[in-house]
């Protein structure tokens, strides 16, 4: 039997290297079922990084990645997602060669519990009318973006791994991925979250976790923001 | 039967049709020869980022093993038309993952050095033992004979070629283009590593991938060996105008590679009929042309 009280997801004391480069020096943190969680730190503290590692995607990692009491560290990436987490790479990573119908239906569905194509298309209206696409990359960056979190909807994954989703995107749209994401959160997804602009992040999480130079510095919850926000200023030289 | 003639301008030479269609069917064979394996090599640079110089060795292979299949097992063309290409396929899974899966982050070069030692070594082998002289095979008695067009005949087994070499090739777009399969497969192309970490297993796709290729080439040699005869030498002699099909068409691009092939087949044929002393450089003319014009080919993606 799963314990409930432990974690979805646990990191304790990852490295990760990208070549010769040690990039993330023992990261500590965890994801309680159902929460939405948010790393924040400036650009290069290893926040996309511990997302990619936690995928299994960077060329070496150490440490311990726990997803519901198993232990990935030493799993290829295709069997992480088959555990039942899913990227939203910061990227976007829309195929041009796909069309948009083929990019959303990409990802296989490795468990049940994903949402229908119906529902999907509820969060995301602009999607349907643009399915007959005939390459992905046409679509805007916003609607690239909805594809992008649309897609790992169907696969039944648990654990969605969102790096930088409102990255470029206009203050509307940003609207909107902030509802999508406030609505996942309602119908039961765990979502780890990355961040530079915590003005949005306030709008949707639970917790915070900060990183600065490949390690967790600080962390506390939502209702403990106002009290932060001074400290977090200085973290992020905002 | 009648004549037709070129316009005064381009020499206004007349040629009776009959010469005509059977060099324009003569151009459809070898385009079908050109399509199968130029495919397989777009199919194995795409997803590979290897330029698979053993692909006339393997091609010959695919001969060969129906040759043994009908001299020790007396199994004819029909049953070493699907089993020499699993065979063949089966030592491409093996290449790949003894060879080829270390060089996919080094450059092109030693992928190609690699191939081309590979098919220096399979036809010496092949040659060490059974010489150089080409080995009969016999045609299937249900392909013998032809049809009399009116205006040309038509052997069946030539016709059977030409129809074989089209379904493989629309039957291999249809499933990279169109279906579940052919979306992972494009996809990887693009970025094996997100599509992995979606679940699906890349590198296994690969390794089938290159089996894949390989057996379309080891399917042509089967097709070939009751036309040419079964030599060791019959795969090299026929890769260097295959790359350039391969080149012209776009490296890579799995319809550049079907319309290429078939193209400059008949492109070759009618050089034939036209002006017979160009008829072997034809190809690499138009190669040179498309390399000023259009470097990444006609059908190219990416410039």
């Amino acid at each position: 039997m799963l314990d409930v009280t432990a974690p979805l997801l646990a990191v304790k004391e990852l490295q990760a290297w990208y070549g010769e480069s040690h990039i993330l020096h023992g990261v500590d943190f965890d994801v309680r079922e159902g929460e939405v969680v948010t790393l924040l730190g400036r650009n290069g503290a290893g926040k996309t990084t511990t997302m990619k590692s936690i995928m299994g995607i960077v060329g070496q990692r150490t440490g311990s990645v726990r997803f519901e009491g198993n232990e990935l560290i030493g799993k290829q990436s295709n069997q992480i997602a088959r555990a039942g987490i899913a990227l939203c790479p910061e990227e976007r990573g829309i195929f041009a060669s796909l069309s948009v119908e083929e990019n959303l239906l990409l990802p296989p569905v490795i468990r049940p519990g994903g949402l229908s194509l119906d529902k999907i298309f509820e969060l995301f209206p602009n999607l349907k009318e643009r399915l007959g696409s005939s390459q992905g990359t046409k679509l805007s960056g916003g609607e690239q973006q909805m594809l992008a979190i649309g897609r790992i909807l169907r696969t039944g994954a648990r654990l969605l791994l969102l790096d930088e989703p409102t990255e470029g995107l206009a203050p509307v749209i940003i609207q909107q991925i902030g509802k999508t994401i406030r609505s996942l959160k309602q119908q039961g997804f765990t979502i780890l979250l990355v961040e530079q602009n915590f003005r949005f992040a306030s709008t949707v999480a639970d917790r915070y976790y900060v990183m600065e130079h490949g390690r967790i510095i600080d962390q506390f919850s939502n209702s403990e923001l106002d009290a932060n926000v001074e400290k977090l200023h200085e973290y992020l030289g905002v | 039967m009648f004549e037709i003639c070129l316009p005064v301008l381009l020499g206004g030479k007349c040629i009776p049709s009959g010469a005509l269609f059977g060099q324009l069917l003569i151009g459809l064979i070898n385009g079908s020869f050109y399509a199968l394996l130029s495919l397989g090599l777009a199919v194995i640079f795409g997803m590979l980022n290897i330029i698979n110089f053993s692909h006339g060795a393997q091609y010959m292979l695919g001969a060969f093993v129906a040759y043994l299949m009908l001299q020790y097992s007396g199994l004819g063309y029909w049953p070493a038309l699907i089993i020499a290409p699993l065979i063949v396929g089966l030592t491409g899974v093996i290449i790949e993952r003894v060879f080829l899966q270390w060089l996919y982050k080094l450059d092109h070069l030693y992928g190609l050095l690699l191939t081309f030692g590979l098919a220096l070594i399979i036809e010496g082998v092949v040659r060490n033992q059974y010489g150089s002289a080409g080995l009969p095979y016999t045609m299937p008695d249900s392909l013998r004979g032809g049809q009399n067009l009116g205006f040309m005949f038509l052997p069946n087994y030539r016709a059977w070629v030409i129809v074989a070499s089209l379904g493989v090739c629309i039957g291999t777009w249809f499933v990279i283009e169109r279906t579940r399969l052919g979306a992972y497969l494009r996809a990887a192309t693009e970025n094996p590593t997100l599509v992995r970490a979606f679940g699906i297993n890349v590198p296994v796709m690969i390794t089938l991938t290159y089996g894949f290729g390989v057996a379309l080439a080891a399917f042509a040699g089967v097709m070939a060996a009751p036309i040419y005869n079964v030599s060791p030498q019959m795969g090299s002699e026929l890769i260097i105008v295959v790359f350039a099909v391969v080149v012209i068409g776009g490296m890579g691009s799995i319809l550049g590679a079907i319309v290429t092939g078939f193209g400059l087949g008949v492109v070759e044929g009618l050089t034939k009929v036209f002006f017979p002393e160009a008829s072997n450089t034809v190809i690499f003319v138009i190669m040179a042309i498309v390399l000023l014009v259009r470097p990444a080919g006609l059908f190219g993606r990416r410039a």
